[in-house]
């Protein structure tokens, strides 16, 4: 494999240094000066984006991971095989990036080894914690491979791959788990969270949106890629997964209309107000948006129309999530919260640095197997146009 | 048994002693400055609010079944067998589950220390230990503050009630409050006048997550097989179709 240098100026990459640079000095800030003047985060409302967003995003966007490699391993799906790859990558990435961030919001983030050994299997927390790091682990094992491949290591890479199917449902099982149970970690506030949020189907909610989010992100990364490596996955894989996304997002309208009104919230949906209105931008983004575009088979069969309706699902689940950790709990602890320069600044850095390694990882690392670039000729030779332009 | 603090708000004269005995137990400093604050905080485990000449005390409320101690990840606070709820710092990796958990609102933290703790009241569990009253039912000088056996001042707190009618709203907060709590009130104003909420369910809020959680030993032995099942058919399939020398339709090797 060739290694191509790297280009290290261009608009985006200042962008990107400025990014890195800013997270940097409000992670030093916050270390230094503690949370309480490095956020907006006070007694009333002390959980804010790196908890809603980096942890609860986080690993939302990294559904993809398991909802790919249980579709090609367990159900033998074989034509979304070259997709499984960068999938668990981003995956893999995501859960590390997840828990650097959490490093940056605990406390005392020197003891976030402790549920190791200090149990309490009555907390959700502590489930998704356990969770967290086994699944991490899975993912490293289902990426091993192409580390191993690369550094050309056969026995290794033998025992890896004998031991895979076990590892994938492993993997499968756990973020079934904690993927739920990051709605779980809500049951415990049925008098805080606003009753649009609040319902003990919770579970069943982040659950299913993780599976959208999975199908969503995989189609936003296969364009992305295209544009940047060159490489892109064959339109009928793409219009496969929009498919299911369309089946995954009316599912979970259906429920989640019908659990409105079995709780008796529907009719507060009709009265405006500021929850009401984040509730429609959330409804609007991630279900109504996405469901009548892929119903349309012009737009669900164009990898344009594909990648509106895979952005419009992500954001409208980002919505979702910050609705449930940040909108929904602002009228119970009577306080509005919005983060201060220095949280939105550790989070774009970690959302930048998600995209550098990835970057890296795409150049360096063979996650765009071979069978792709046999199948796909064409984007190819686009990519050495690319290499090339970065060799210069 | 399990003890108790009866504070009974039509006794209250609103002298802070209560503040004052806190904040020396727990090595807490206290002025005028600080006897102001109308809010508990990080150096203010509780406080007399004042409207006219109503009173009322906020302080943790020490629950029966607490929320703070189901959902913290590494059993950092505990509900003693005594009542008291207390707090173990070398344990705690400050997630501020606790913080959001509590329907009450009571964990602080000190956000602006850079090895920042979760304070609150602990209903002075050493001294119950050592079979001591709390510092606040020791100092109040009209026994506004009471402490003893969870159920003498219920039944106490019920005499209360039946004995002088309309001088009480009928209702005894902490009775029933999310499964009952360490920390009982009587107030003749509407408790909702001093931020206590009245619609919280009966029923403990660890309860809503334990149906959850509970479920999980049953579910991963039946969700593994049946992704194990799964596997089995889909590739089975195939290695059938590949012995019968048809081509596997799909294609595509691996």
């Amino acid at each position: 494999m060739k290694i191509p240098n790297i280009r290290w100026f261009s608009f985006w990459k200042l962008v990107l240094y400025f990014v890195l640079a800013a997270g940097l000095y409000a992670t030093v800030y916050r270390f230094f000066l503690g949370l309480g003047p490095s956020t907006n985060l006070t007694d009333q409302f002390p959980w804010g984006i790196w908890i809603g967003f980096d942890v609860l995003c986080g690993v939302m966007l990294a559904a993809g991971g398991f909802t790919l490699t249980g579709a090609v391993h367990i159900f033998n799906i074989k034509r979304l095989h070259p997709i499984v790859r960068p999938t668990v990558l981003t995956a893999f990435l995501g859960y590390v990036l997840v828990s650097v961030a959490l490093m940056v919001d605990l406390g005392r983030p020197y003891n976030i080894w402790h549920p190791l050994i200090m149990w309490n299997p009555h907390s959700v927390m502590f489930e998704v914690g356990w969770c967290v790091m086994l699944y991490t682990t899975v993912l490293a094992l289902e990426f091993a491979p192409v580390v191993l491949e690369r550094f050309r290591l056969e026995k290794l890479l033998r025992i890896i791959r004998g031991i895979s199917v076990p590892v994938v449902i492993a993997g499968v099982i756990l973020s079934t788990l904690h993927q739920s149970s990051l709605g779980s970690v809500y049951l415990i506030v049925p008098t805080k969270l606003h009753p649009f949020w609040y319902t003990p189907l919770l579970p069943a909610f982040f659950f299913l949106s993780a599976i959208a989010v999975g199908l969503a992100m995989t189609i936003f990364e296969s364009s992305m890629s295209a544009k940047h490596f060159g490489r892109q996955l064959e339109l009928h894989i793409l219009k496969d997964l929009g498919r299911a996304l369309m089946v995954v997002l009316i599912v979970y309208s259906v429920l989640r209309v019908e659990d409105l009104i079995h709780r008796g919230v529907l009719k507060q949906v009709l009265v405006a107000g500021y929850e009401r209105n984040l509730l429609l931008l959330e409804v609007a983004l991630a279900l109504v948006i996405p469901i009548v575009l892929l119903s349309f088979r012009k737009v669900r069969e164009t990898p344009g129309g594909l990648y509106l309706a895979s952005v419009s699902t992500l954001l409208g689940f980002v919505t979702n999530r910050l609705n449930v950790a940040v909108t929904g709990m602002e009228a119970s602890a009577g306080v509005r919260y919005f983060p201060k320069w220095t949280e939105i600044a550790v989070t774009a850095a970690i959302v930048g640095a998600g995209f550098a390694i990835f970057g890296l990882a795409a150049k360096y690392l063979p996650i765009f197997p071979e069978e792709s670039h046999v199948a796909s000729p064409e984007p190819r030779a686009k990519e050495a146009v690319v290499v090339m332009s970065h060799a210069d | 048994m399990s003890k108790a603090l009866l504070y009974d708000a039509t006794l209250c004269i609103g002298c802070k002693q209560c503040e004052q005995g806190c904040a020396d137990q727990n090595k807490l400093s206290y002025d005028d400055k600080i006897a102001a604050e109308q809010r508990q905080s990080d150096h203010k485990f509780t406080v007399v609010l004042a409207k006219d000449d109503k009173f009322m005390r906020r302080l943790c409320m020490n629950c029966n079944d607490p929320a703070c101690v189901s959902v913290c990840p590494v059993a950092a606070l505990r509900k003693t067998p005594a009542g008291p709820v207390i707090y173990e710092v070398s344990r705690c990796m400050g997630c501020r589950y606790c913080m959001i958990a509590c329907p009450f609102g009571v964990p602080r933290y000190e956000w602006n220390s850079v090895n920042p703790k979760v304070q609150k009241c602990t209903m002075c569990s050493e001294r119950v230990l050592a079979g001591k009253q709390t510092a606040c039912a020791e100092i109040c000088p009209t026994g506004a503050t009471k402490f003893g056996e969870r159920s003498e001042l219920l039944a106490e707190a019920r005499q209360r009630l039946r004995e002088n009618p309309g001088k009480y709203v009928d209702h005894i907060y902490g009775e029933n409050e999310v499964g009952g709590t360490s920390v009982l009130l009587l107030s003749s104003v509407p408790f909702e006048e001093f931020g206590y909420r009245t619609d919280f369910p009966s029923d403990p809020l660890p309860n809503r997550t334990f149906a959850v959680q509970s479920r999980i030993p049953d579910f991963v032995p039946l969700w593994g097989s049946l992704l194990g099942g799964i596997w089995w058919i889909t590739h089975r399939r195939e290695e059938v179709a590949k012995a019968e020398g048809q081509d596997g339709k799909k294609g595509g090797t691996k």
